[in-house]
Order: C-alpha cells, then sequence, then structure tokens
C-alpha cells in the first residue's frame, strides 16, 4: 500500500534537521534508514506529518573509537558494522548481532541507533545495547545529553527522545581484553524478528572471577528487558556450570511474552533461560573459560 | 498535493520528474524510468524482488526507500546487466544452471549476487545462502540459484567454471 501523504524536509546538517524538528514538533519524525518506519507508514500504521530526511548528514556517519567508547553516528548503517574488520577482531557481541539483525538487504539500509530509537519490542540492537551497557546522545532545547539505555528505553515504540528531539549517536564502551560477548537468537527465519533473543557480555578479573555481567533478552515482553538478578547472581563469582544454571533460570521471571505464531508464551518464557545460558556459556568460552 | 522534484541517475541516466514525496522509489523506477525489471513482490518488506544497487554497489529494498532519498544519488537496475544484449556472467549463469522458473524474484537475485560478488569473489556456498537470504523465491528451492552464482564467481575471477554436470 502507498503510505500517506507527508511533507519531506531534507537536512543536511544537524542544526537543519534539529530546527525542522523543533519547528514541527509532535508532527515531526526522523526519517533514518526507513526500515522500520516505511513498512509502518505503508501498512498506514504511522502516518507521520512531517518528515525529516537525516540521511544526507555526512556528518553522523562515523564508526570510531574515542575516549574508551565506540561511537556509532545516527546515519551509520548495520552493514558498516558487519563488515569492518576490527569490529569482528574485537566486538564479539556487536558480531554476532551484525550478522542476524533482519536481513543482509536491510542492513544496508537499517542503522543501529534508528533501531534502538524505534525500541521495537524483539529489537535485537536494544538487548545489545543493554548487555553492553550503552549511552545514547540526545539532542535537545539545551543543549547534547548522555542517556544511559536503562533510562533510554522507556516503553514499546518509546524513549527518552522528546518532541523535537533527535539522537545523533550510541556510545558502547570499548571492551577489553578480558571481555567477550554473545547473542543467541531463534528465529523462524532470516529476516523475521526473533521468537526471542539474548544478549550477554561477560568481563573476568585477573583471578578468573567475574568482574562484570551484562544480561538481557528481547522479544520476551513490552521492550528489550536487563535480567539484572542475573547479574548480580555471576558479579564476583568463579564461573561455574551451576552458577550459569542459576543465573539463566533469573530470565523466564522477569519474562512476559505475548503467544504469537511464533511460539506460546511457556515455549518463550522458557527459551529466555535456555538461551541466557547458552550465551553466558558461549561469552566464557571466548574467555577461555569452559563451565 | 506535496510534489517535489527528483532527480535520480538511473544505470547511468539523469531521470528528473516531479512526484509525491510518499512515492516508493520502486515506483519512480517503474513509472517515471520505465524499467519494468525491477518487481515488486509484497507489502511487507520481505521478498528483495524489488532489490536495486545504490551507488554501486549498496543492495537495498527498492519498496523501503521513497524516491526523494535517492534524490542526487545512483541507482542501478537489472536493465543494466545486458549492454547491447550481452549477458552479465550471472544472467548467463542462471540461464545455464537453471536459476529461475518463473522469473519473478530473477531481477533482486541478480542485483544481490552483483553485489555479493563484488564484495566476495570467491564466496563459499554458506556465504551465498547467507547472502541470498533477504530474497525469496518461490519456485526453485534456491539449490540452482547457488550453483548459478557459483558459477558466475568462477567465470568472473576467471577460474575454472563450477558447471562440472552439463
Ligand atoms: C524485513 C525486515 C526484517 C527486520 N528484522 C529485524 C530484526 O530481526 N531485528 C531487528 O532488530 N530489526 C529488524 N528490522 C528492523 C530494521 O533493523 C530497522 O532498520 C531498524 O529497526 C530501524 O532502523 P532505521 O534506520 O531503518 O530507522 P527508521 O525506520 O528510519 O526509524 C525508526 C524509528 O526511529 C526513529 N528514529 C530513527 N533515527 C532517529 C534519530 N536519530 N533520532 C530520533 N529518532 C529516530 C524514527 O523516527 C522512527 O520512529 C527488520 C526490518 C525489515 C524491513
Ligand atoms: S517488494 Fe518485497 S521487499 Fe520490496
Ligand atoms: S523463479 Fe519463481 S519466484 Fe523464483
Amino acid at each position: 500500500m502507498f503510505p500517506a501523504s507527508f511533507e519531506y524536509v531534507r537536512a543536511h546538517t544537524t542544526d537543519e534537521a534539529f530546527a525542522a524538528l523543533q519547528q514541527h514538533g509532535f508532527d515531526g519524525r526522523v526519517l533514518a534508514g526507513g526500515q522500520s518506519l516505511i513498512p509502518a507508514m505503508r501498512y498506514r500504521l504511522a502516518r507521520p506529518a512531517v518528515l525529516v530526511d537525516i540521511n544526507p548528514i555526512k556528518d553522523l556517519e562515523f564508526l570510531k573509537e574515542e575516549n574508551g567508547f565506540l561511537r556509532i553516528g545516527a546515519t551509520t548503517r548495520d552493514a558498516a558494522l558487519e563488515f569492518a574488520p576490527w569490529i569482528l577482531q574485537r566486538y564479539s557481541l556487536i558480531t554476532a548481532v551484525s550478522k542476524v539483525v533482519a536481513d543482509p538487504i536491510v542492513r544496508h539500509m537499517g542503522t543501529v541507533v534508528g533501531s534502538v530509537c524505534h525500541n521495537d519490542p524483539a529489537g535485537d540492537w536494544t538487548a545489545t545495547s543493554l548487555a553492553s551497557r550503552a549511552v545514547m546522545v540526545v539532542r535537545g532545547k539545551n543543549g547534547l545529553r548522555e542517556v544511559p539505555i536503562d533510562e533510554f528505553l522507556v516503553d514499546s515504540y518509546t524513549t527518552a527522545v522528546e518532541e523535537g528531539e533527535m539522537a545523533l549517536e550510541l556510545k558502547i564502551p570499548i571492551p577489553d581484553a578480558h571481555t567477550q560477548g554473545s547473542y543467541q537468537k531463534i528465529e523462524r527465519k532470516v529476516g523475521d524478528y526473533a521468537t526471542c533473543a539474548a544478549a550477554v557480555q561477560i568481563s573476568l578479573n585477573a583471578d578468573g572471577t567475574i568482574r562484570q555481567a551484562g544480561i538481557a533478552i528481547t522479544a520476551a515482553g513490552p521492550i528489550a528487558m536487563r535480567v539484572a538478578a542475573a547479574e548480580a547472581m555471576l558479579v564476583g563469582q568463579k564461573p561455574s556450570l551451576e552458577l550459569i544454571k542459576a543465573a539463566a533460570a533469573e530470565a523466564p521471571k522477569i519474562a512476559s511474552p505475548n503467544a504469537d505464531q511464533r511460539g506460546s508464551s511457556e515455549y518463550k518464557k522458557d527459551m529466555t533461560r535456555v538461551l541466557v545460558g547458552r550465551g553466558i556459556t558461549e561469552a566464557l568460552q571466548r574467555l577461555g573459560v569452559n563451565a | 498535493m506535496n510534489e517535489i522534484p527528483v532527480s535520480i541517475k538511473i544505470n547511468g541516466k539523469q531521470v528528473t520528474a516531479s512526484v509525491e514525496s510518499r512515492t516508493l522509489l520502486v515506483h519512480f523506477i517503474r513509472e517515471q524510468a520505465e524499467l519494468t525489471g525491477t518487481h515488486v513482490g509484497c507489502d511487507s518488506s520481505s521478498c528483495g524482488v524489488c532489490t536495486v544497487l545504490l551507488d554501486g554497489d549498496k543492495p537495498v529494498k527498492s519498496c523501503t526507500m521513497f524516491a526523494v532519498m535517492a534524490h542526487g544519488h545512483e541507482i542501478t537496475t537489472v536493465e543494466s546487466l545486458a549492454p547491447g544484449g550481452v549477458l552479465h556472467p550471472l544472467q548467463q549463469a542462471f540461464w545455464d544452471q537453471h536459476g529461475l522458473q518463473c522469473g519473478y524474484c530473477t531481477p533482486g537475485m541478480l542485483m544481490t549476487s552483483v553485489a555479493l560478488l563484488k564484495h566476495n569473489p570467491n564466496p563459499t556456498e554458506h556465504e551465498i545462502r547467507e547472502g541470498l537470504s533477504g530474497n525469496l523465491c518461490r519456485c526453485t528451492g534456491y539449490n540452482n540459484i547457488v550453483k548459478s552464482i557459483q558459477q558466475a564467481a568462477g567465470v568472473m575471477s576467471q577460474a575454472i567454471p563450477a558447471a562440472a554436470d552439463d
């Protein structure tokens, strides 16, 4: 179907985009890769009055490491991460995710920042951002602010980006040599959203105990969720099979998945346990630990 | 109505027209540029038959992009593959290996494959299947499509063609 009519604003700079968003307020909406927004408009689930196209803003297309963070600009495509050799070498969680988001064609347009801003209940980048403790840089009336991911993700399709504002970049702390991740996703077929998925990132201390754990599940409730109880259980401990099992068992306690054609609620709940367990196991294996 | 001038270089030729902002790129290609090789197969951005190349090497779903977003860019469609009627090695391979039955998915398959081989001239079977996973085919069962791409990869990198069984 054709989307409803809208007014199109082509922005070449962040200033232009921000001015247009401020001017149009509630009616204005950022158009990034369009891979969520355009399908929603074609189904007439979304009918924004004004679209502010940020794709021509070259200053927002970057992928670089700076001051301890991996910085991903708002027009940087998923494919940029998938094909960067240095990401492949040092970012195991991001590498795993970037191969399973949507399909290879969609990944040439879809952006990481757009995906997190979309905050789909089954989003892969939202769960990844939680596990890696990312921060979103948002431009508002009072300038730039850095919003930790836990505060950024408010509810299904709702984030800390307020009317007239825009997100500029996602910052992910650079993993050190003792940090590894894993992404576990069950999908019916390539290009489908997750039936259920888990993002895991583990950091070890020199003595082999767990220094930090990031664990999140997606497609298991209204938004991607941090399994804080599992993280707390792991930190300070030496990895063992019992510990992994106990931590994984925390995931279904917070999951509230809807039954749909992908599976029953009970099935999906149990899959959060299975996938968190597999994710911790794989991240530890990448750290050379076989629990 | 909300008409805006859009100018896109399609297969090397500048195409300029005023269209509504909501015009999808695929409709601009089919109706304004009158190139009907690019198909539409779904309403949900999931089949890939509308795949074209953006700025030379990026496969994109032209049904999931507004024509205004391609303004000032270059688009390559399936019509560009056989200048003067000489088939591209991928087209020849689809012919030789029976990589199509009804042919509806073929333009998208070809354009995705062109991008895949540009990026990775010698893909493994697994990489081909991964690379094509955004393109659906209802007829072939994919095996002959994979064989076609293997043959073309061989021809294009001047190695021995993979078509050992014909
Ligand atoms: C066939 C198909 C399969 C898919 N499968 C998956 C999947 O398995 N997993 C998954 O996670 N996603 C999936 N997606 C979604 C895809 O990854 C989208 O690209 C992504 O979710 C949105 O990114 P975008 O850049 O295209 O954003 P857009 O569609 O342009 O925007 C999405 C929303 O975010 C807002 N927005 C975007 N950028 C900003 C910004 N800088 N500041 C403020 N607001 C902003 C927009 O206004 C809009 O509301 C799929 C999409 C398709 C078409
Ligand atoms: S027509 Fe199906 S993905 Fe474009
Ligand atoms: S040949 Fe018929 S859909 Fe692929």
